[in-house]
């Protein structure tokens, strides 16, 4: 089986993401080529993580209409029957129009490999998963972000230049502004992330999950109260109607864990509720739960971590 | 301006979830159907004010049975001006994109909006495949959204932070968190959604890619292991002993 994996990329780089459908791929047995699109350093990391070769567009694209034309157009000149993109931003965008183009059944958002037609994925918010099964001979597929983790140890890939028909573009990104603070990982796709909610009385008394977080290399969130009172930005709102996340760990300090909450957080691997009420939900949900003031458990808990080896 | 707002219908956050018939299919039984939020909250208030400061039209549509009727009247007390439901129980984002595509082809829409996933399957794949039917843009996982003399001007997320984007029309945009505030239907808006058009339409034309062959539920949980509130030592050598996540 051959795979053509969309490799998005940060500054010659590819992404974390990315690296993880092509390492997906790997896993599902194919012989990965991936797709990069814009400046690239060398394989961009493609061949550690299992990609025996690169297609690269030097051409930057914005649109992903254009990137799902430059995905079709490789995907077809290379003969494969499995398309694998990251399921984050791009390749939500990238993933649904090339399955259309290619007229192949899709898969979102995967979190197991692909077994003969059939492969899994999470589904009622975690709550449940879904064997779906394609009967297209070419499929797509969306991986989970940090739901499979990142191969190392292949080669070099070789780096063969690609010039796909791309048309006109029809958007173009006008404008960046970066997250509060660093560049730190985007929710979905954070291996950590520390999160607060109404208990911590206030948006002044952030600076202790932050330095929480910063200690973890963690990323920030919040429940949706925190956010819909302007204490924090909408981005960082975790639940039901805001962003879901799938970290290997979720620190959450004073939320009570509302089923809407943990709708967008139920698929994080460890989970560590800390909430003045014992009664509190979160403690249904979580794998370790600590009863106590986040004012005071949260600085403990940053000194602890500092004083690892 | 025109606008068509897809709104799917889904089960109630606080649902118990199970299957029927050998789990292929959701036990509906005793379950309260909500409209999607994504497809609520965003996409379609976004679409009324867009209406409200602008004039045109918002009509919403939605593949499914005659029981997604009651959160289809539910989006007409919102505000929108009519309905259309397409007649076919929805299985696939492809088979879902490709009838609300057949049917917007006639309909000269300038907009079109969805929620960035239901909260059901959680795909976040018909919006993308829309707008490939469709020849459209696509803006995915918009938080703003403001349409200025025929140009769409949209912030969504990126790597790192936030893009503000702009696209030509006819686009495609999947409503995310920040788009617009949740809208609570007055009594008066209820009471004309009884007399608003929804149209019900024959299934056409509708192209098919997956399927779900069977439901699973997670295994359960174990126990929430305690620790005093004065040893955060203990719980972080749990968390690089046990859990290994440290």
């Amino acid at each position: 089986m051959k795979c053509l994996a969309y490799l998005p990329t940060h500054n010659g780089q590819a992404t974390k993401a990315g690296l993880e459908a092509v390492s997906y791929a790997k896993k599902c047995g194919a012989d990965v080529v991936a797709l990069a699109i814009g400046p690239l350093n060398a394989d961009g990391g493609a061949g550690s993580a299992g990609a025996s070769k690169v297609l690269h567009v030097a051409q930057g694209l914005q649109d992903e209409a254009q990137i799902a034309r430059a995905v079709s157009e490789a995907a077809k000149a290379e003969g494969a029957t499995l398309v694998v993109a990251p399921h984050n931003h791009v390749g939500r965008a990238v993933a649904p129009r090339v399955a259309v183009r290619l007229d192949a059944g899709m898969v979102p958002g995967v979190t197991g490999v692909l077994e003969g037609n059939t492969v899994k994925r999470n589904v009622f918010s975690g709550k449940a998963m879904a064997h779906v099964s394609v009967d297209s001979e070419l499929k797509v597929i969306t991986t989970t972000p940090n739901a499979f983790g990142v191969e190392t140890g292949g080669g070099e890939a070789a780096v063969e230049s690609f010039s796909p028909e791309v048309g006109e573009a029809s958007l173009k990104v006008t404008g960046f502004k970066a997250s509060s603070g660093d560049g730190s990982v985007p929710l979905p796709e954070a291996v950590r992330v520390v999160s607060a909610g109404r208990g911590l009385k206030g948006p002044e008394h952030w600076s202790i999950v932050e330095e929480l977080a910063t200690t973890l290399e963690a990323t920030t969130a919040c429940s949706r109260p925190v956010s819909d009172m302007g204490w924090r930005p909408h981005h960082e709102h975790v639940g039901q109607t805001g962003i879901t996340i799938r970290p290997d760990l979720y620190i959450a300090a004073g939320i009570s864990g509302a089923i809407q909450h943990l709708a967008g957080v139920n698929q994080s691997k460890v989970i560590v509720a800390i909430n003045t009420d014992p009664e509190a939900p979160f403690f249904k949900a979580a794998d370790y739960g600590i009863v106590g003031d986040a004012f005071e458990v949260l600085p403990k808990l940053t000194e602890a971590i500092k004083n690892l080896d | 301006m025109k606008i068509l707002v897809c709104i799917s219908k889904a089960p109630d956050t606080t649902s118990r979830i199970a299957f029927t018939e050998g789990d292929t299919q959701f036990d509906s039984n005793g379950v309260q159907f909500i409209v999607n939020p994504y497809d609520e909250w965003y996409a379609l208030v976004r679409a009324l004010e867009l209406k409200e400061a602008q004039g045109g039209s918002v009509t919403t549509i939605t593949v499914g049975e005659a029981d997604c009727d009651p959160v289809i009247r539910k989006s007409l007390a919102i505000g929108a001006d009519d309905a259309v439901r397409i007649d076919a129980n929805p299985t696939d984002a492809l088979q879902v994109a490709s009838l609300i595509a057949n049917h917007a082809s006639t309909g000269g829409y300038d907009l079109v909006l969805c929620g960035k996933e239901t909260i059901d399957h959680n795909g976040s794949v018909v919006g993308g495949m829309l707008a490939e039917l469709m020849n459209a843009s696509f803006v995915s996982l918009a938080t703003s959204l403001e349409v200025q003399a025929g140009v769409v001007k949209a912030t969504r997320e990126a790597a790192g932070g936030m893009e503000s984007v702009e696209a030509s029309l006819p686009a495609v945009v999947s409503a995310a968190k920040g788009m617009a505030e949740q809208r609570i239907p007055n009594m008066r808006g209820i009471m004309a959604a009884r007399s608003k058009p929804l149209n019900v339409v024959p299934a056409e034309g509708a192209l098919h890619g997956a399927a779900v062959a069977k439901f699973e539920l997670p295994p359960a949980k174990g126990d929430c292991k305690m620790i005093s509130a004065d040893q955060p030592e203990e719980l972080v050598r749990l968390l690089r002993e046990e859990a290994k996540v440290l």
